[in-house]
Protein backbone atom coordinates (compact mmCIF):
# COMPACT_ATOMS: atom_id res chain seq x y z
CA UNK A 1 0.00 0.00 0.00
CA UNK A 2 2.99 2.34 0.05
CA UNK A 3 2.87 2.63 -3.76
CA UNK A 4 0.43 5.36 -4.76
CA UNK A 5 -2.86 3.76 -5.62
CA UNK A 6 -3.62 3.63 -9.33
CA UNK A 7 -6.94 5.10 -10.41
CA UNK A 8 -8.46 3.83 -13.63
CA UNK A 9 -11.51 5.19 -15.45
CA UNK A 10 -13.42 2.31 -17.07
CA UNK A 11 -15.94 3.02 -19.80
CA UNK A 12 -17.58 1.70 -22.87
CA UNK A 13 -18.04 4.20 -25.69
CA UNK A 14 -20.86 4.30 -28.19
CA UNK A 15 -24.02 2.28 -28.29
CA UNK A 16 -22.85 -1.26 -27.71
CA UNK A 17 -24.95 -2.42 -24.77
CA UNK A 18 -23.15 -5.31 -23.09
CA UNK A 19 -21.56 -4.70 -19.73
CA UNK A 20 -20.45 -8.20 -18.76
CA UNK A 21 -16.88 -7.72 -19.93
CA UNK A 22 -16.35 -4.32 -18.40
CA UNK A 23 -17.76 -5.47 -15.06
CA UNK A 24 -15.34 -8.38 -14.99
CA UNK A 25 -12.44 -6.04 -15.75
CA UNK A 26 -13.59 -3.71 -12.98
CA UNK A 27 -13.37 -6.56 -10.49
CA UNK A 28 -9.99 -7.71 -11.80
CA UNK A 29 -8.52 -4.24 -11.33
CA UNK A 30 -10.05 -3.83 -7.90
CA UNK A 31 -8.66 -7.18 -6.85
CA UNK A 32 -5.28 -6.03 -8.11
CA UNK A 33 -5.53 -3.16 -5.62
CA UNK A 34 -6.58 -0.38 -8.00
CA UNK A 35 -9.36 2.15 -7.68
CA UNK A 36 -11.78 1.83 -10.55
CA UNK A 37 -13.94 4.79 -11.48
CA UNK A 38 -16.69 2.90 -13.18
CA UNK A 39 -18.53 4.87 -15.85
CA UNK A 40 -20.26 1.94 -17.53
CA UNK A 41 -22.01 1.96 -20.85
CA UNK A 42 -22.79 4.50 -23.56
CA UNK A 43 -20.19 7.04 -22.61
CA UNK A 44 -19.13 10.01 -24.70
CA UNK A 45 -15.53 11.20 -25.16
CA UNK A 46 -16.43 14.29 -23.18
CA UNK A 47 -17.72 12.24 -20.26
CA UNK A 48 -14.49 10.28 -20.14
CA UNK A 49 -12.35 13.42 -20.40
CA UNK A 50 -14.34 15.04 -17.58
CA UNK A 51 -13.93 11.96 -15.44
CA UNK A 52 -10.17 11.73 -16.03
CA UNK A 53 -9.73 15.40 -15.12
CA UNK A 54 -11.96 15.44 -12.07
CA UNK A 55 -10.88 12.04 -10.76
CA UNK A 56 -7.19 12.59 -11.60
CA UNK A 57 -7.12 9.14 -13.16
CA UNK A 58 -3.88 7.44 -14.17
CA UNK A 59 -5.34 5.44 -17.05
CA UNK A 60 -8.43 4.90 -19.18
CA UNK A 61 -9.73 1.42 -19.89
CA UNK A 62 -12.11 1.03 -22.82
CA UNK A 63 -14.17 -2.06 -23.34
CA UNK A 64 -14.91 -2.70 -27.03
CA UNK A 65 -16.84 -5.50 -28.57
CA UNK A 66 -17.46 -4.60 -32.16
CA UNK A 67 -15.74 -3.07 -35.15
CA UNK A 68 -16.37 0.45 -33.84
CA UNK A 69 -13.16 0.25 -31.80
CA UNK A 70 -11.22 1.27 -34.92
CA UNK A 71 -12.74 4.74 -34.84
CA UNK A 72 -13.74 5.16 -31.18
CA UNK A 73 -10.45 4.28 -29.50
CA UNK A 74 -8.18 6.58 -31.57
CA UNK A 75 -10.70 9.40 -31.12
CA UNK A 76 -10.58 8.86 -27.37
CA UNK A 77 -6.78 9.12 -27.50
CA UNK A 78 -7.11 12.40 -29.42
CA UNK A 79 -9.73 13.83 -27.08
CA UNK A 80 -7.55 13.15 -24.04
CA UNK A 81 -4.48 14.66 -25.69
CA UNK A 82 -6.49 17.72 -26.72
CA UNK A 83 -7.44 18.23 -23.07
CA UNK A 84 -3.78 18.01 -22.06
CA UNK A 85 -4.26 14.66 -20.35
CA UNK A 86 -1.29 12.39 -20.73
CA UNK A 87 -2.88 9.11 -19.66
CA UNK A 88 -2.62 5.74 -21.41
CA UNK A 89 -5.67 4.27 -23.13
CA UNK A 90 -6.02 0.52 -22.75
CA UNK A 91 -8.45 -1.30 -25.00
CA UNK A 92 -9.99 -4.62 -24.06
CA UNK A 93 -12.13 -6.77 -26.29
CA UNK A 94 -12.11 -8.81 -29.47
CA UNK A 95 -9.78 -7.00 -31.85
CA UNK A 96 -8.32 -8.67 -34.97
CA UNK A 97 -4.50 -8.74 -35.12
CA UNK A 98 -4.16 -6.31 -38.01
CA UNK A 99 -6.37 -3.82 -36.16
CA UNK A 100 -4.23 -4.14 -33.04
CA UNK A 101 -1.20 -2.85 -34.94
CA UNK A 102 -3.16 0.07 -36.26
CA UNK A 103 -4.59 0.97 -32.84
CA UNK A 104 -1.12 0.94 -31.31
CA UNK A 105 0.10 3.19 -34.12
CA UNK A 106 -2.72 5.58 -33.33
CA UNK A 107 -1.68 5.95 -29.73
CA UNK A 108 -3.53 3.21 -27.88
CA UNK A 109 -1.16 1.91 -25.19
CA UNK A 110 -2.21 -1.72 -25.01
CA UNK A 111 -4.83 -3.97 -26.58
CA UNK A 112 -5.96 -6.90 -24.45
CA UNK A 113 -7.80 -9.79 -26.02
CA UNK A 114 -10.52 -11.80 -24.31
CA UNK A 115 -7.94 -14.47 -23.48
CA UNK A 116 -5.87 -12.19 -21.24
CA UNK A 117 -5.52 -13.46 -17.69
CA UNK A 118 -6.39 -11.32 -14.69
CA UNK A 119 -2.69 -10.99 -13.99
CA UNK A 120 -1.94 -9.87 -17.54
CA UNK A 121 -4.67 -7.26 -17.36
CA UNK A 122 -3.34 -5.79 -14.12
CA UNK A 123 0.28 -5.86 -15.26
CA UNK A 124 -0.57 -4.21 -18.58
CA UNK A 125 -2.32 -1.36 -16.82
CA UNK A 126 0.58 -0.85 -14.40
CA UNK A 127 3.15 -0.97 -17.20
CA UNK A 128 1.18 1.43 -19.38
CA UNK A 129 0.98 3.92 -16.51
CA UNK A 130 4.67 3.49 -15.67
CA UNK A 131 5.61 4.11 -19.31
CA UNK A 132 3.98 7.55 -19.13
CA UNK A 133 5.65 8.56 -15.88
CA UNK B 1 -1.71 35.09 -10.74
CA UNK B 2 -4.13 34.54 -13.56
CA UNK B 3 -1.56 35.25 -16.27
CA UNK B 4 0.92 33.06 -14.52
CA UNK B 5 -1.64 30.27 -14.68
CA UNK B 6 -2.50 30.74 -18.33
CA UNK B 7 1.13 30.41 -19.32
CA UNK B 8 1.23 26.98 -17.77
CA UNK B 9 -1.88 25.70 -19.48
CA UNK B 10 -1.33 22.36 -21.11
CA UNK B 11 1.90 21.86 -19.23
CA UNK B 12 2.71 18.62 -17.49
CA UNK B 13 1.47 18.99 -13.91
CA UNK B 14 4.37 16.93 -12.64
CA UNK B 15 6.69 19.79 -13.52
CA UNK B 16 4.74 22.38 -11.54
CA UNK B 17 4.83 23.41 -7.90
CA UNK B 18 1.77 23.00 -5.71
CA UNK B 19 1.28 26.79 -5.81
CA UNK B 20 1.36 26.83 -9.60
CA UNK B 21 -1.15 23.98 -9.78
CA UNK B 22 -3.35 25.88 -7.33
CA UNK B 23 -3.38 28.97 -9.58
CA UNK B 24 -4.15 26.81 -12.59
CA UNK B 25 -7.09 25.38 -10.71
CA UNK B 26 -8.26 28.88 -9.79
CA UNK B 27 -8.12 29.68 -13.49
CA UNK B 28 -10.58 26.87 -14.03
CA UNK B 29 -8.33 24.06 -15.18
CA UNK B 30 -10.08 20.98 -13.92
CA UNK B 31 -7.16 18.58 -14.21
CA UNK B 32 -5.25 20.91 -11.88
CA UNK B 33 -8.07 20.77 -9.36
CA UNK B 34 -8.16 17.00 -9.79
CA UNK B 35 -4.46 16.85 -8.94
CA UNK B 36 -4.82 19.11 -5.87
CA UNK B 37 -7.39 16.71 -4.50
CA UNK B 38 -5.02 13.80 -5.07
CA UNK B 39 -2.34 15.56 -3.01
CA UNK B 40 -4.82 16.14 -0.19
CA UNK B 41 -6.10 12.60 -0.39
CA UNK B 42 -2.59 11.16 -0.12
CA UNK B 43 -1.66 13.72 2.53
CA UNK B 44 1.51 14.21 0.54
CA UNK B 45 4.12 16.92 1.11
CA UNK B 46 2.18 19.36 -1.06
CA UNK B 47 -0.99 18.99 1.02
CA UNK B 48 -0.13 21.56 3.66
CA UNK B 49 0.62 24.46 1.34
CA UNK B 50 -2.50 23.62 -0.67
CA UNK B 51 -4.58 23.65 2.52
CA UNK B 52 -3.12 27.02 3.51
CA UNK B 53 -3.99 28.53 0.15
CA UNK B 54 -7.44 26.96 0.21
CA UNK B 55 -8.32 27.82 3.80
CA UNK B 56 -7.85 31.52 3.17
CA UNK B 57 -10.39 31.37 0.35
CA UNK B 58 -12.88 28.87 1.76
CA UNK B 59 -15.90 29.27 4.01
CA UNK B 60 -18.56 30.15 1.48
CA UNK B 61 -19.97 26.81 0.44
CA UNK B 62 -23.05 25.19 1.89
CA UNK B 63 -21.87 21.67 2.77
CA UNK B 64 -24.52 18.97 2.51
CA UNK B 65 -23.99 15.42 3.77
CA UNK B 66 -26.05 12.62 2.31
CA UNK B 67 -25.95 9.27 4.04
CA UNK B 68 -28.06 6.15 4.30
CA UNK B 69 -27.94 2.40 3.80
CA UNK B 70 -26.07 0.94 0.82
CA UNK B 71 -28.21 1.10 -2.31
CA UNK B 72 -30.81 3.45 -0.81
CA UNK B 73 -30.42 5.77 -3.79
CA UNK B 74 -28.00 8.40 -2.47
CA UNK B 75 -26.13 8.80 -5.77
CA UNK B 76 -29.25 8.82 -7.91
CA UNK B 77 -30.77 11.44 -5.60
CA UNK B 78 -27.60 13.51 -5.69
CA UNK B 79 -27.66 13.37 -9.47
CA UNK B 80 -31.25 14.57 -9.51
CA UNK B 81 -30.49 17.31 -7.05
CA UNK B 82 -27.56 18.59 -9.04
CA UNK B 83 -29.51 18.43 -12.29
CA UNK B 84 -32.20 20.51 -10.63
CA UNK B 85 -29.64 22.98 -9.31
CA UNK B 86 -27.91 23.38 -12.62
CA UNK B 87 -29.65 26.64 -13.50
CA UNK B 88 -29.39 28.31 -10.11
CA UNK B 89 -26.11 26.86 -8.87
CA UNK B 90 -24.20 25.63 -11.88
CA UNK B 91 -21.09 25.07 -9.80
CA UNK B 92 -22.10 22.32 -7.46
CA UNK B 93 -19.52 19.75 -6.41
CA UNK B 94 -19.99 16.20 -5.23
CA UNK B 95 -17.60 14.12 -3.16
CA UNK B 96 -18.70 10.49 -3.25
CA UNK B 97 -17.01 8.19 -0.75
CA UNK B 98 -17.05 4.41 -1.23
CA UNK B 99 -15.38 1.66 0.78
CA UNK B 100 -12.08 0.13 -0.30
CA UNK B 101 -11.75 -3.62 -0.28
CA UNK B 102 -10.07 -4.48 3.01
CA UNK B 103 -8.30 -7.40 1.33
CA UNK B 104 -6.72 -5.76 -1.70
CA UNK B 105 -7.03 -2.04 -1.03
CA UNK B 106 -8.75 -1.68 -4.38
CA UNK B 107 -12.22 -0.25 -4.91
CA UNK B 108 -14.94 0.03 -7.50
CA UNK B 109 -16.21 3.58 -7.32
CA UNK B 110 -19.64 3.41 -8.90
CA UNK B 111 -21.38 6.55 -7.70
CA UNK B 112 -20.43 8.65 -10.67
CA UNK B 113 -22.25 6.41 -13.11
CA UNK B 114 -25.51 7.24 -11.32
CA UNK B 115 -24.87 10.95 -11.72
CA UNK B 116 -23.71 10.87 -15.29
CA UNK B 117 -26.37 13.22 -16.65
CA UNK B 118 -24.88 15.98 -14.54
CA UNK B 119 -21.23 15.04 -14.94
CA UNK B 120 -20.31 18.20 -16.81
CA UNK B 121 -17.34 20.52 -16.55
CA UNK B 122 -19.54 22.76 -14.38
CA UNK B 123 -20.39 20.10 -11.83
CA UNK B 124 -17.27 18.69 -10.27
CA UNK B 125 -17.64 15.09 -9.14
CA UNK B 126 -14.90 13.31 -7.27
CA UNK B 127 -15.01 9.69 -6.14
CA UNK B 128 -13.00 8.72 -3.13
CA UNK B 129 -12.19 5.36 -1.61
CA UNK B 130 -11.93 4.93 2.15
CA UNK B 131 -8.43 3.41 1.69
CA UNK B 132 -8.41 1.05 4.59
CA UNK B 133 -7.57 3.11 7.57
CA UNK B 134 -10.47 5.23 8.57
CA UNK B 135 -8.52 7.92 10.35
CA UNK B 136 -7.19 8.98 6.97
CA UNK B 137 -10.68 9.46 5.64
CA UNK B 138 -11.65 11.74 8.50
CA UNK B 139 -8.63 13.89 7.62
CA UNK B 140 -8.96 13.77 3.85
CA UNK B 141 -12.64 14.64 3.45
CA UNK B 142 -12.55 18.05 5.14
CA UNK B 143 -9.37 18.82 3.22
CA UNK B 144 -10.98 18.04 -0.11
CA UNK B 145 -14.11 20.01 0.79
CA UNK B 146 -11.90 22.99 1.66
CA UNK B 147 -10.24 22.93 -1.77
CA UNK B 148 -13.59 22.67 -3.59
CA UNK B 149 -14.94 25.51 -1.47
CA UNK B 150 -11.90 27.67 -2.26
CA UNK B 151 -12.51 27.11 -5.97
CA UNK B 152 -16.00 28.52 -5.60
CA UNK B 153 -18.04 25.35 -5.72
CA UNK B 154 -21.34 25.72 -3.90
CA UNK B 155 -23.11 23.69 -2.68
CA UNK B 156 -20.78 20.80 -1.92
CA UNK B 157 -22.49 17.47 -1.46
CA UNK B 158 -20.72 14.65 0.38
CA UNK B 159 -22.13 11.16 -0.14
CA UNK B 160 -21.11 8.51 2.38
CA UNK B 161 -22.61 5.13 3.09
CA UNK B 162 -24.45 5.03 6.40
CA UNK B 163 -22.47 2.19 7.93
CA UNK B 164 -19.21 2.68 9.77
CA UNK B 165 -18.71 5.37 12.35
CA UNK B 166 -16.33 7.50 10.34
CA UNK B 167 -18.57 7.59 7.28
CA UNK B 168 -21.56 8.50 9.42
CA UNK B 169 -19.56 11.19 11.25
CA UNK B 170 -18.41 12.73 7.99
CA UNK B 171 -21.92 13.19 6.68
CA UNK B 172 -23.06 14.16 10.16
CA UNK B 173 -20.73 17.13 10.44
CA UNK B 174 -22.05 18.85 7.32
CA UNK B 175 -24.04 22.08 7.52
CA UNK B 176 -27.09 20.07 6.51
CA UNK B 177 -27.23 16.30 6.95
CA UNK B 178 -29.69 14.31 4.88
CA UNK B 179 -30.47 10.74 5.87
CA UNK B 180 -31.96 8.57 3.13
CA UNK B 181 -34.34 5.78 4.09
CA UNK B 182 -36.21 3.40 1.81
CA UNK B 183 -39.19 1.08 2.07
CA UNK B 184 -38.06 -2.22 3.52
CA UNK B 185 -38.34 -4.16 6.70
CA UNK B 186 -36.87 -2.51 9.74
CA UNK B 187 -35.12 0.20 7.81
CA UNK B 188 -35.92 2.95 10.25
CA UNK B 189 -34.87 0.70 13.09
CA UNK B 190 -31.57 0.02 11.35
CA UNK B 191 -31.05 3.72 10.88
CA UNK B 192 -31.70 4.21 14.54
CA UNK B 193 -29.09 1.62 15.46
CA UNK B 194 -26.46 3.28 13.33
CA UNK B 195 -27.16 6.56 15.10
CA UNK B 196 -28.42 8.06 11.86
CA UNK B 197 -31.65 9.33 13.32
CA UNK B 198 -29.95 11.64 15.75
CA UNK B 199 -27.83 13.36 13.20
CA UNK B 200 -30.45 13.89 10.50
CA UNK B 201 -31.45 17.46 9.71
CA UNK B 202 -33.71 16.11 7.01
CA UNK B 203 -35.09 12.70 6.18
CA UNK B 204 -35.67 11.60 2.63
CA UNK B 205 -37.79 8.53 2.06
CA UNK B 206 -36.57 7.47 -1.36
CA UNK B 207 -38.05 4.81 -3.65
CA UNK B 208 -41.44 6.25 -2.83
CA UNK B 209 -42.61 4.52 -6.00
CA UNK B 210 -42.39 1.28 -4.03
CA UNK B 211 -44.93 -0.07 -1.58
CA UNK B 212 -44.26 0.70 2.06
CA UNK B 213 -42.86 4.19 1.64
CA UNK B 214 -45.65 5.68 3.72
CA UNK B 215 -44.97 3.19 6.49
CA UNK B 216 -41.36 4.34 6.62
CA UNK B 217 -42.52 7.91 6.83
CA UNK B 218 -44.85 7.05 9.67
CA UNK B 219 -42.10 5.13 11.53
CA UNK B 220 -39.74 8.06 11.22
CA UNK B 221 -42.44 10.41 12.43
CA UNK B 222 -42.99 8.20 15.47
CA UNK B 223 -39.33 8.12 16.29
CA UNK B 224 -39.13 11.88 15.98
CA UNK B 225 -42.09 12.19 18.33
CA UNK B 226 -40.18 10.11 20.86
CA UNK B 227 -37.02 12.09 20.46
CA UNK B 228 -38.89 15.18 21.63
CA UNK B 229 -38.34 13.85 25.06
CA UNK B 230 -34.67 12.99 24.49
CA UNK B 231 -33.60 16.49 23.71
CA UNK B 232 -33.05 16.20 19.99
CA UNK B 233 -34.93 19.39 19.37
CA UNK B 234 -32.72 21.33 21.71
CA UNK B 235 -29.66 20.05 19.88
CA UNK B 236 -30.74 20.88 16.37
CA UNK B 237 -33.16 23.66 17.12
CA UNK B 238 -35.79 22.21 14.86
CA UNK B 239 -37.63 19.05 14.00
CA UNK B 240 -36.24 17.36 10.87
CA UNK B 241 -38.60 17.40 7.92
CA UNK B 242 -39.47 14.22 6.05
CA UNK B 243 -39.56 14.38 2.25
CA UNK B 244 -40.70 11.63 -0.11
CA UNK B 245 -38.76 11.09 -3.34
CA UNK B 246 -38.56 8.71 -6.28
CA UNK B 247 -35.07 9.41 -7.51
CA UNK B 248 -35.35 7.33 -10.67
CA UNK B 249 -37.89 9.79 -12.07
CA UNK B 250 -36.76 12.84 -10.14
CA UNK B 251 -40.05 13.10 -8.35
CA UNK B 252 -39.66 14.98 -5.08
CA UNK B 253 -36.18 16.29 -5.86
CA UNK B 254 -37.48 19.87 -5.87
CA UNK B 255 -39.11 19.31 -2.47
CA UNK B 256 -35.88 17.88 -1.19
CA UNK B 257 -33.91 20.90 -2.32
CA UNK B 258 -36.49 23.27 -0.88
CA UNK B 259 -36.24 21.49 2.49
CA UNK B 260 -32.43 21.66 2.36
CA UNK B 261 -32.64 25.40 1.69
CA UNK B 262 -35.09 25.88 4.53
CA UNK B 263 -32.69 24.14 6.85
CA UNK B 264 -29.75 26.18 5.64
CA UNK B 265 -31.70 29.43 6.04
CA UNK B 266 -32.86 28.47 9.52
CA UNK B 267 -29.40 27.62 10.82
CA UNK B 268 -28.01 30.72 9.17
CA UNK B 269 -30.64 32.84 10.89
CA UNK B 270 -30.16 31.29 14.34
CA UNK B 271 -26.39 31.27 14.11
CA UNK B 272 -26.09 27.53 14.38
CA UNK B 273 -24.25 27.31 11.08
CA UNK B 274 -21.31 29.14 12.66
CA UNK B 275 -21.36 26.82 15.66
CA UNK B 276 -21.35 23.81 13.36
CA UNK B 277 -18.46 25.11 11.37
CA UNK B 278 -16.51 25.97 14.48
CA UNK B 279 -17.01 22.49 15.85
CA UNK B 280 -16.03 21.03 12.48
CA UNK B 281 -12.77 22.98 12.56
CA UNK B 282 -12.16 21.89 16.12
CA UNK B 283 -12.83 18.27 15.19
CA UNK B 284 -10.42 18.45 12.26
CA UNK B 285 -7.63 19.92 14.35
CA UNK B 286 -8.39 17.37 17.03
CA UNK B 287 -8.20 14.52 14.52
CA UNK B 288 -4.84 15.77 13.31
CA UNK B 289 -3.48 16.06 16.83
CA UNK B 290 -4.78 12.58 17.58
CA UNK B 291 -3.12 11.18 14.47
CA UNK B 292 0.24 12.55 15.59
CA UNK B 293 -0.23 11.27 19.12
CA UNK B 294 -1.29 7.86 17.88
CA UNK B 295 1.86 7.56 15.84
CA UNK B 296 3.94 8.51 18.89
CA UNK B 297 2.09 5.97 21.01
CA UNK B 298 2.81 3.29 18.43
CA UNK B 299 6.49 4.21 18.52
CA UNK B 300 6.48 4.17 22.27
CA UNK B 301 4.86 0.75 22.40
CA UNK B 302 7.23 -0.72 19.87
CA UNK B 303 10.11 0.54 22.03
CA UNK B 304 8.71 -1.53 24.82
CA UNK B 305 8.41 -4.35 22.32
CA UNK B 306 9.07 -7.80 23.61
CA UNK B 307 10.72 -6.72 26.81
CA UNK B 308 9.58 -4.61 29.71
CA UNK B 309 5.98 -3.97 30.55
CA UNK B 310 4.48 -5.58 27.48
CA UNK B 311 6.35 -8.79 28.15
CA UNK B 312 5.20 -8.73 31.74
CA UNK B 313 1.60 -8.51 30.55
CA UNK B 314 2.11 -11.46 28.23
CA UNK B 315 3.68 -13.45 31.06
CA UNK B 316 0.70 -12.55 33.25
CA UNK B 317 2.93 -10.77 35.72
CA UNK B 318 1.33 -7.40 35.20
CA UNK B 319 -2.20 -6.28 34.39
CA UNK B 320 -2.60 -4.25 31.18
CA UNK B 321 -3.77 -1.21 33.10
CA UNK B 322 -0.65 -1.29 35.30
CA UNK B 323 1.56 -1.68 32.23
CA UNK B 324 -0.15 1.27 30.57
CA UNK B 325 0.48 3.45 33.62
CA UNK B 326 4.10 2.34 33.78
CA UNK B 327 4.66 3.15 30.11
CA UNK B 328 2.95 6.53 30.21
CA UNK B 329 4.75 7.47 33.43
CA UNK B 330 8.14 6.89 31.87
CA UNK B 331 7.29 9.20 28.99
CA UNK B 332 4.68 11.71 30.10
CA UNK B 333 5.40 11.53 33.85
N1 LIG C 1 -37.47 1.90 -7.60
C1 LIG C 1 -36.56 2.83 -7.33
N2 LIG C 1 -35.27 2.53 -7.47
C2 LIG C 1 -34.36 3.49 -7.18
C3 LIG C 1 -34.73 4.78 -6.75
N3 LIG C 1 -33.62 5.50 -6.54
C4 LIG C 1 -32.58 4.70 -6.83
N4 LIG C 1 -33.02 3.47 -7.23
C5 LIG C 1 -32.19 2.34 -7.63
O1 LIG C 1 -31.51 1.85 -6.50
C6 LIG C 1 -30.22 1.37 -6.84
C7 LIG C 1 -29.16 2.04 -6.00
O2 LIG C 1 -29.13 3.42 -6.32
P1 LIG C 1 -27.86 4.32 -5.98
O3 LIG C 1 -28.21 5.71 -6.31
O4 LIG C 1 -26.64 3.73 -6.57
O5 LIG C 1 -27.83 4.12 -4.41
P2 LIG C 1 -26.66 4.53 -3.37
O6 LIG C 1 -27.32 4.76 -2.08
O7 LIG C 1 -25.86 5.64 -3.94
O8 LIG C 1 -25.80 3.22 -3.35
P3 LIG C 1 -24.34 3.01 -2.72
O9 LIG C 1 -23.52 4.22 -3.08
O10 LIG C 1 -23.86 1.77 -3.38
O11 LIG C 1 -24.55 2.85 -1.26
C8 LIG C 1 -30.06 1.64 -8.33
O12 LIG C 1 -30.37 0.48 -9.04
C9 LIG C 1 -31.08 2.72 -8.59
O13 LIG C 1 -31.53 2.71 -9.91
C10 LIG C 1 -36.14 5.06 -6.64
O14 LIG C 1 -36.57 6.16 -6.26
N5 LIG C 1 -37.00 4.06 -6.93
MG1 LIG D 1 -23.79 5.75 -4.26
Amino acid sequence: MSEPQLRVVLAKLGFDGHDRGIKIVARILRDAGMEVIYLGLRQSYLNVVNAVEQEDADAVGLSMHNASHMTLAPKMVEALAAAGLDVPVIVGGIVPDEDVTELLEKGVAVVLGPGASAEQVAISVRDAVAAKA
Amino acid sequence: MSLHGKNQRGQNLRELSAEAIFSLALDGELRALGRLITFIERDSDEAEVISELAHARAGNAHVIGITGAPGSGKSTLTGQLVALLNQKHPRAAVLAVDPSSPLTGGAILGDRVRMEDVASPETFIRSMATRGHQGGLALAVPGVVRVLDAMGYNPIIIETVGVGQVEVDIAGTADTTVVVATPGMGDAVQANKAGLLELADLFVVNKADRPGANDVRRDLDHMLDLSHTTGQDQRTGMRPEIVMTAALTGQGAADMWAAIERHRDAITANGQIDERRASRDLEEVRNRVMAVIERRVDDLLSEHGTTGALKAVRDREMAPSVAAREITNTRFG
